[in-house]
């Protein structure tokens, strides 16, 4: 539970109403912004999760990329240590 | 470890009844029935096939065939109620010809003429159906064939959708074709003819139920191009080939798995999707195998031929996404796999019906 | 698709794979649990289970709002989409789902203005394009999507739209949980804790699982890669005797949670003093309904409902599969007499039910391998 997607704020449609554009991947939809802290405007731009025409969350992109380097560098070591393993038996 | 093989034959026991001719016991016809999914099965191996009983029907082709004098001959029939009637990268005209040539086409049989059937609902706008009616000659000229006798019905006002269009096909069976259901072998390789999911997608944002904006088109087209390259460059080694319609490229491996008693590997990676279908589809939470295509065929190629067949595809207006998206194998029979993108293995199945939006 | 396939890449798979390999070398088995259908989904979505080791085992939560509803309210449901001149409005999730006497799909077979929405905002939309008609929407979900209705609740009140109502489903992960914690056959060494709730919720309505059960919980987003990371995160505390809330998913949830969609549940929604889960029995404070400054927009206040408590059918053991006490091909029923395309109960035709999951993706273990 449940479908959220991220999207990124493209424009904003409604400014009384908080509604934007959110684009994913060139799909658009118009999507709420009013559960969100702040100008919608100051959202244009920024990436933020879709659930049911709402947006939830604004996606942090600091949190996102040290997720992805830790993954990384646990994809090196690992990488490393199966060069290691076949270098060891072509011996 | 006895767990484990408990589990395995739960497994059998479910392949086993899956594997039995579908019943249809449904008390009311839902749309799940048209959806090309379990229900139209049990629909058609339930009902259908049992009541007209004859070989050419049960080899449950996209065509019929029959031969005479020596002839051989290919039938087919399909009708098209799409709502609504115009849609980005085509109309209902444009589907009603290439959706019967496509039948013929990946049938092995170049089509040759096509009849029109509407049922035209009280006040069309003459406008409307002008329009139709030059798609169709348009479509009809593109795919090289003619429509060569018609019939047209009115219906009240709220019976259908504007138009309902039905065509019937006939082709002849190309000599260099020796297509079957049934030929699937272990080995054959999976082409795909182009990226997938256009069509059904293109639809769901027109009928604007999700308020998505996108650039997606249908991709209705004739395939007869595509089949005659492919029969060119692997003639007999082309064992099999579906048109990707309702249900998607999914359905079409599920439906050739059971009937030729053999596995489907696909390799989810291999299988081209635009980005904006995929976009759309990751919003609504559908698979993209499981949508509605109207111009993409998937054929089953000797391994030997397969790049050959692959390569003589790519050239062919429209098909340059062509791809190998996987192969069949011995077993388990009468099913779909799919080795994720992600390095995991899993079912690809029928869906009970239209793949449906979720939220969960 | 950003944000989105970088946590698919099947390299980084491999790896974390694995290490949770090497960390699940001790000689011991594990039983994690994940609590939200979406992970269920996307574990067999990408054939997760089958890059595990043997020593670690997944089990099946109850966090599937479709699969917890039981069948009299499904059977509410069709009442009121039956009613005359109703609009009956709900998520694509639910149109299968079986009542006593069918779905609502076979409702609209049978002639009922049944339609599938993607947002409640669209079934307000359609309530001011019919003025002369009565729209009801049918809202279900957990925390996550509580505040969407609850915000088309606040815009309906405030442009005073009168056609429109809501029969209200909605649910809260936390007791559900409790309940299971304190369900004495359940062996669960670990949490795989539901990741889009908590954008709403934050992480601390979960600490009572470390603190009062001792188990760790990791909240985890919903790609292959989160999902393998948050079991590698459980593994790593178990070893290391910890037992806290992680936030695996810190790039969307924020750990405070979403104070704007708090105070909006608070204010459309109120605790109902019990409701019923399937399989689960009742749950007090764990299903919300209209609070009292939103009952003109209660359908269940607006129209007559049969409110009738229907039991499940005896062969059904969704309850089982949902506590996570059985596997989906543990249930007598699975295969065989419920299947997708004739469910009898909700896990098999829910798209986030466990067995539907496992009959569609995961059946034939035998195929599955492990990517090295």
């Amino acid at each position: 539970m449940c479908l959220a997607i991220p999207g990124r704020v493209v424009e904003v449609v409604d400014d009384a109403d908080q509604l934007a554009k959110v684009d994913v991947a060139g799909v658009r939809r118009t999507v709420n912004l009013a559960l969100l802290d702040g100008d919608p405007h100051a959202l244009v731009g920024s990436w933020v999760l879709i659930h049911v025409g709402f947006a939830l969350s604004q996606i942090d992109e600091r949190e996102a990329l040290a997720t992805l380097e830790l993954l990384q560098e646990m994809g090196e070591d690992y990488e490393q240590q199966l060069r290691e393993l076949r270098e060891s038996v072509a011996e | 470890m006895s767990g484990a093989t408990r589990e395995q034959r739960i497994g059998e026991i479910v392949q086993r009844t899956r594997a039995k001719p579908a019943r249809f016991r449904d008390e009311h016809i839902t749309m799940a029935h048209g959806a090309g999914g379990k229900a139209s099965q049990s629909l058609i191996e339930g009902l259908l096939l049992p009541a007209l009983r004859n070989d050419a029907l049960a080899a449950l082709g996209d065509a019929g065939a029959v031969a005479v004098d020596g002839v051989r001959l290919a039938l087919t029939t399909d009708s098209f109620v799409v709502t609504p009637i115009r849609f980005p990268g085509g109309s209902i005209g444009e589907l009603a010809v290439n959706g019967t040539v496509n039948d013929l086409a990946v049938s092995g049989a170049r089509p040759l003429a096509l009849t029109l059937s509407l049922v035209l609902e009280e006040g069309l706008p003459a406008d409307e159906l002008r329009a139709e009616i030059d798609a169709i000659a348009l479509a009809a000229a593109a795919a090289g064939v003619q429509v060569i006798a018609g019939d047209t019905k009115v219906v009240e006002r709220g019976h259908a959708d504007r138009m309902y269009a039905c065509t019937t096909g006939v082709g002849v069976l190309d000599p260099r074709a020796e297509l079957s259901t049934s030929a699937l072998c272990p080995g054959d390789r999976i082409l795909v003819s182009g990226a997938i999911g256009e069509h059904g997608m293109a639809i769901m944002l027109a009928r604007d139920e999700f308020a998505l904006e996108a650039d997606i088109r249908s991709d209705t087209r004739s395939l007869w191009p595509a089949v005659d390259a492919l029969l060119d460059a692997a003639g007999a080694d082309v064992h099999c080939m579906r048109d990707a319609t309702r249900g998607g490229v999914a359905s079409a491996l599920n439906e050739l798995a059971r009937a030729s008693g053999v596995a489907a590997l696909v390799r989810e990676r291999e299988v081209p999707v635009a980005p904006a279908v995929a976009g759309a589809c990751e919003l609504l939470g559908i698979d993209p195998l499981y949508v509605a295509n109207e111009g993409k065929l998937v054929a089953f190629v000797a391994p030997a031929r397969a790049q050959a067949a692959l390569d003589a595809l790519r050239a062919v207006a429209g098909c340059e996404r062509a791809a190998d998206i996987g192969e069949v194998l011995a077993e388990p029979p009468g099913m779909v796999l799919v080795d994720t993108a992600f390095g995991g293995r899993r079912v690809m199945d029928l869906l009970a019906g239209d793949p449906l939006p979720r939220i969960c | 698709m950003r944000f989105v396939e970088e946590f698919r890449d099947a390299e980084l798979g491999r790896a974390l794979a694995a290490e949770i390999r090497s960390l699940a070398q001790d000689g011991r088995t594990y039983k994690l649990m994940e609590v939200c259908g979406g992970h269920t989904h996307s574990i067999y979505r990408y054939g997760i289970d089958g890059l595990l080791p043997d020593e670690v085992e997944l089990v099946h939560g109850p966090g599937c709002p479709v699969c917890v509803l039981p069948m009299g309210r499904v059977d509410d449901g069709i009442a009121l989409a039956h009613e005359p001149n109703v609009i009956f409005t709900c998520f694509g999730d639910m149109l299968r789902i079986p009542g006593s006497h069918g779905s609502l799909l076979d409702a609209k077979a049978q002639g009922a203005d049944v339609r599938m929405v993607y947002s409640p905002l669209d079934a307000l939309a359609i309530a001011r394009r019919n003025p002369g008609r009565e729209v009801v929407f049918f809202a279900i979900g957990f925390e996550t999507t509580a505040p969407s209705t609850a915000l088309t609740l606040m815009r309906a009140k405030a442009e005073r739209i009168a056609n429109f109502s809501c029969m209200c489903n909605h649910v809260t992960i936390v007791p559900p949980l409790r309940a299971l914690l304190d369900s004495p056959a359940l062996e669960i060494d670990g949490f795989i804790g539901p990741g889009h709730v908590s954008t709403v919720v934050g992480a601390r309505p979960f600490q009572f699982v470390p603190e009062d059960y001792a188990k760790p919980l990791v909240i985890s987003g919903f790609e292959p890669l989160d999902v393998l990371q948050s079991i590698h995160m459980l593994l790593t505390q178990l070893a290391d005797g910890r037992r806290e809330v992680e936030n695996q998913y810190a790039r969307v949830v924020p750990w405070e949670g979403n104070p704007r969609a708090l105070a909006v549940i608070a204010e459309v929604f109120a605790l109902r003093p019990h409701f019923e889960w399937r399989g689960l029995g009742f749950i007090s404070q764990s299903g919300l309904a209209l609070s009292d400054a939103y009952a003109e927009l209660d359908a269940e206040r607006r129209f007559d409902v049969p409110g009738i408590r229907v039991a499940d059918p005896k062969a059904c053991q969704c309850g089982e599969v949902l506590k996570g006490a059985i596997k989906p091909w543990e249930c007598k029923v699975f295969g065989t007499s419920c299947t997708p395309e004739r469910p009898i109960g909700t896990c098999m035709v829910s798209p986030e039910g466990a067995c539907a999951a496992y009959y569609s993706y995961g059946r034939h273990a035998g195929q599955r391998e492990v990517a090295v």
